[in-house]
């Protein structure tokens, strides 16, 4: 069989555009050092024809944040049947929105914070002042508000008491309908990558995070040398296969596909508690993905170009396909 | 050097995947070495904003490029074929350190139409007046040594001055530009406090950001409390020719030539790509630049100067800026109209008479940095007020620029923007959120205690 083209989707629209553009050079010069022949595209209204005039290619989405990871762009791959690497749009959409994958990775048994999910229309309907209070008593202090589709640390705020609870609020809703409201884990900040080459999902070791700053924010996760990420994480071998284990039952129980990374806390138990999972990971140089890659013995071009390949002998994928 | 830590580790009989050296990584082997003013310098989630804020789909009030469509590309074209094929060997060659003394020449004569007497011998030709800006603190400035900026200041003058490690002041200002009494005011309380100023650093005309400038008679105030306090003025003056009603007002510089170092750009009088500005010193400090400029770049870009030397000499250079007044004038006005036609009650705006800025200030409870995202996301972009500031205030404010989108590009600009703006002020209402703490000044325009 011929080896396709790829073309690597980066940029786009959302506030991650830059981010997205570092993922897909790294990658594309990745795919390029193992021979393939690799475009770059950016997600604009040239994009349609692009693809369609492309000929024989797998796409390699790097969008992050909305359109990128909520599912739309790979709705539009499946539509004009080009394989792409990665998982379907409608697992895509389950993972991306914070309410609903809490709920699914829960019931399948990983540990969850608390979390209560609320529109903004509810507040003003019963007005807020009260509902608010129970918040307070209901999810405890310190906890994490924050947008429940957001493709970026956006939005997202630690409140540590109920007259910090307002502002937060107005953080979260600036970015969509529903906000969020967990309690605030503490522990370790690890995570976990999943990988499929074909043979079946493969755990890479946990990435510790450790920002200097203590917080990982923006300036933490691109700056480089502004975090310590450790690898394989330090942690005892039974709460490290733990943690692999939930990354695992993540990727399969939202149906994800080819990669995944999964955001875990390591709490004081020693158990590792779902934060988010991301579709499309960050691949800079600063992001911890191709960190594991490297950590498990492999090299970021050979796992993207395996990737490649596998998409496209699994070849054109309908949306109503089984989600692998 | 730090470097990566890899650290064996004893076999586990974990997953497959688990390897046997543990990484322990900060992903820059560097970090170690770099020097101490290198550690301000970070990502930022902002500054990443603008890539996007470049896609054609946004309207981007963001960016402070000036409009260069209608100049003669093609006129330019042939001028530039003839310098290479007659005088391509001089062009292209190393340079005077000072810059080419025919280009010297008639920078004199562009200074002359805002009233500046000078000698081609005290102009030094700089990369950009940033680059003047750049050789100036390096000259004058140890680091801890203040410089008394207006509140608010070009942030390009603020990363400057970051970078030398000084201590920036910010100052107040009025509707006439910098305030006398705030001056003299900071002025005193850094002597009580035993600190060095080493200059006072103002833009006089059409400021960026604040869209202010300052009438002749401040003009002679700020220079008498410099001389009387005999503290330097720094005059940055890229858009004193663009102006919209009458003559240009004198520059401080035409009022005096000992205590001010004045700072000429052809940026936005012609364009900003051949990185052409200049410095007119007292002698003394001309000297000091002529020789830091040597260390800097062995001599600036003689391309790029007998480019615009061949401009200045072939076209109507006057006439030109007289359509780039225009050309502004007519998107200042759209920008007044879109605000007028569309803002929020409580949102106030400067109405410049000339240059690329308008300063807007937004009701309470908003805040102009944690809005940016969702302004973006409304294909929308602004400066958001606080990077003006070297302490994090302005966020109650923020630059809107007309200057190179179209008339009506810029008035659905607005309409965006206050959408964003009204939707913003309905959720805050819905939760009482008080925002930021905020003491306003007196006057509705920038002042250093604004939060």
């Amino acid at each position: 069989m011929n080896s396709p083209g790829v073309l690597v989707l980066a940029g786009g629209l959302s506030h991650e555009r830059e981010v997205s553009l570092h993922s897909g050079r790294r990658v594309a010069t990745a795919l390029r050092s193992q021979h393939l022949d690799v475009m770059e595209s950016d997600v604009d209204s040239g994009l349609i024809e692009r693809l369609t005039g492309a000929g024989d290619i797998v796409a390699f989405p790097l969008l992050h944040g909305e359109a990128g990871e909520d599912g739309s762009l790979r709705e539009v791959l499946a539509l004009l049947d080009v394989p792409f690497v990665g998982s379907l749009a409608s697992a895509s959409r389950i993972a991306f929105d914070k309410s609903i994958a809490n709920r699914v990775v829960a019931a399948a048994g990983v540990a969850t914070p608390v979390q209560v999910a609320l529109p903004h229309e509810i507040f003003r309907e019963l007005g807020a002042s009260s509902l608010v209070a129970a918040l307070g008593q209901q999810v405890g202090f310190p906890m994490m508000v924050k947008p429940s589709r957001s493709g970026s640390a956006l939005g997202c705020t630690r409140v540590d008491s109920e007259d910090q609870l307002p502002a937060a609020m107005v953080a979260a809703y600036a970015y969509g309908q529903v906000a969020v409201v967990e309690t605030f884990i503490e522990g370790t900040e690890v995570t976990v990558g999943v990988v499929d080459r074909g043979d079946g999902p493969q755990v890479l070791p946990a990435v510790e995070i450790r920002p200097e700053s203590g917080v990982y924010d923006y300036a933490a996760r691109y700056t480089p040398g502004a975090t310590r990420f450790i690898c394989p994480a330090e942690l005892d071998d039974d709460v490290a296969d733990r943690a692999a284990l939930a990354a695992l039952r993540v990727h399969e129980v939202l149906g994800l596909a080819d990669l995944s990374r999964t955001d875990l806390i390591i709490d004081r138990s020693g158990t590792p508690v779902f934060l988010e999972t991301n579709v499309a990971p960050g691949m800079t140089e600063t992001s911890a993905l191709p960190l594991a890659i490297e950590a498990s013995g492999g090299d970021l071009g050979e796992t993207c170009a395996a990737l490649v390949e596998n998409a496209w002998k699994r070849g054109i994928r309908s949306p109503h396909m089984p989600t692998r | 050097m730090t470097v990566d830590h890899p650290e064996e580790q004893p076999g586990s009989g974990g997953p497959d995947s688990r390897p046997t050296a543990r990484r322990d990584t900060r992903l820059d082997p560097y970090i170690g070495t770099y020097a101490e003013r290198t550690h301000g310098m970070t990502a930022s989630a902002v500054r990443a904003l603008f890539a996007v804020a470049n896609r054609p789909e946004v309207v981007s009030l963001a960016g402070g490029m000036p409009n260069i469509a209608d100049l003669p590309l093609e006129s330019l074209g042939s001028v530039i074929a003839r310098l290479i094929g007659e005088h391509g060997t001089r062009a292209m060659q190393y340079g005077a350190g000072q810059g080419e003394p025919l280009i010297r020449a008639q920078i004199c004569e562009v200074m002359a139409e805002e009233g500046i007497t000078a000698h081609p011998d005290d102009v030094v030709v700089s990369v950009g007046s940033q680059q003047g800006l750049a050789l100036l603190t390096q000259v004058f400035c140890d680091p801890g040594d203040v410089i008394l900026c207006e509140a608010p200041s070009y942030v390009g003058a603020l990363g400057v001055f970051r970078t030398y490690q000084t201590q920036v002041t910010h100052v107040a200002m009025d509707e006439d530009g910098l305030d006398p009494v705030a001056l003299r005011q900071a002025i005193a309380a850094c002597r009580a406090a035993g600190k060095k100023i080493k200059f006072i650093y103002t833009i006089p005309n059409f400021h960026n950001p604040a869209g202010i400038s300052q009438p002749i008679e401040r003009r002679r105030e700020i220079l008498e409390i410099a001389k009387a306090e005999q503290i330097l003025i720094v005059e940055d003056n890229p858009y004193g020719l663009l102006g919209f009603d009458g003559e240009p007002t004198p520059a401080i510089r035409s009022l005096d030539d000992q205590h001010v170092v004045y700072l000429g750009s052809f940026s936005k009088t012609f364009a900003p790509g051949f990185r052409v500005g200049w410095i007119l010193a007292p002698h003394a400090i001309k000297e000091k630049l002529v020789l830091a400029q040597e260390s800097a770049t062995l001599c600036p870009p003689i391309f790029s100067q007998y480019t615009i030397s061949a401009y200045l000499q072939t076209f109507d250079w006057r006439g030109q800026i007289k359509k780039s007044r225009e050309l502004y004038r007519e998107r200042r006005d759209a920008m007044l109209a879109g605000l007028q036609a569309h803002m929020p009650p409580g949102t106030t705006w400067t109405r410049p008479a000339g240059g690329f800025f308008v300063w807007l200030t937004i009701p309470e409870p908003l805040d102009a940095e944690a809005m940016l995202p969702r302004a973006v996301t409304a294909r929308v972009a602004y400066v958001p007020g606080n990077a003006f500031y070297v302490d994090g205030l302005g966020t109650r404010h923020m630059r809107l620029s007309y200057c190179l989108p179209t008339p009506d590009e810029i008035i659905e600009g607005t309409r965006r923007l206050a959408e964003v703006m009204t939707n913003e002020l309905s959720i805050n209402a819905i939760f009482s959120n008080p925002g930021r703490p905020r003491t306003l000044h007196g006057y509705e325009a920038p002042g250093p205690d604004q939060r």
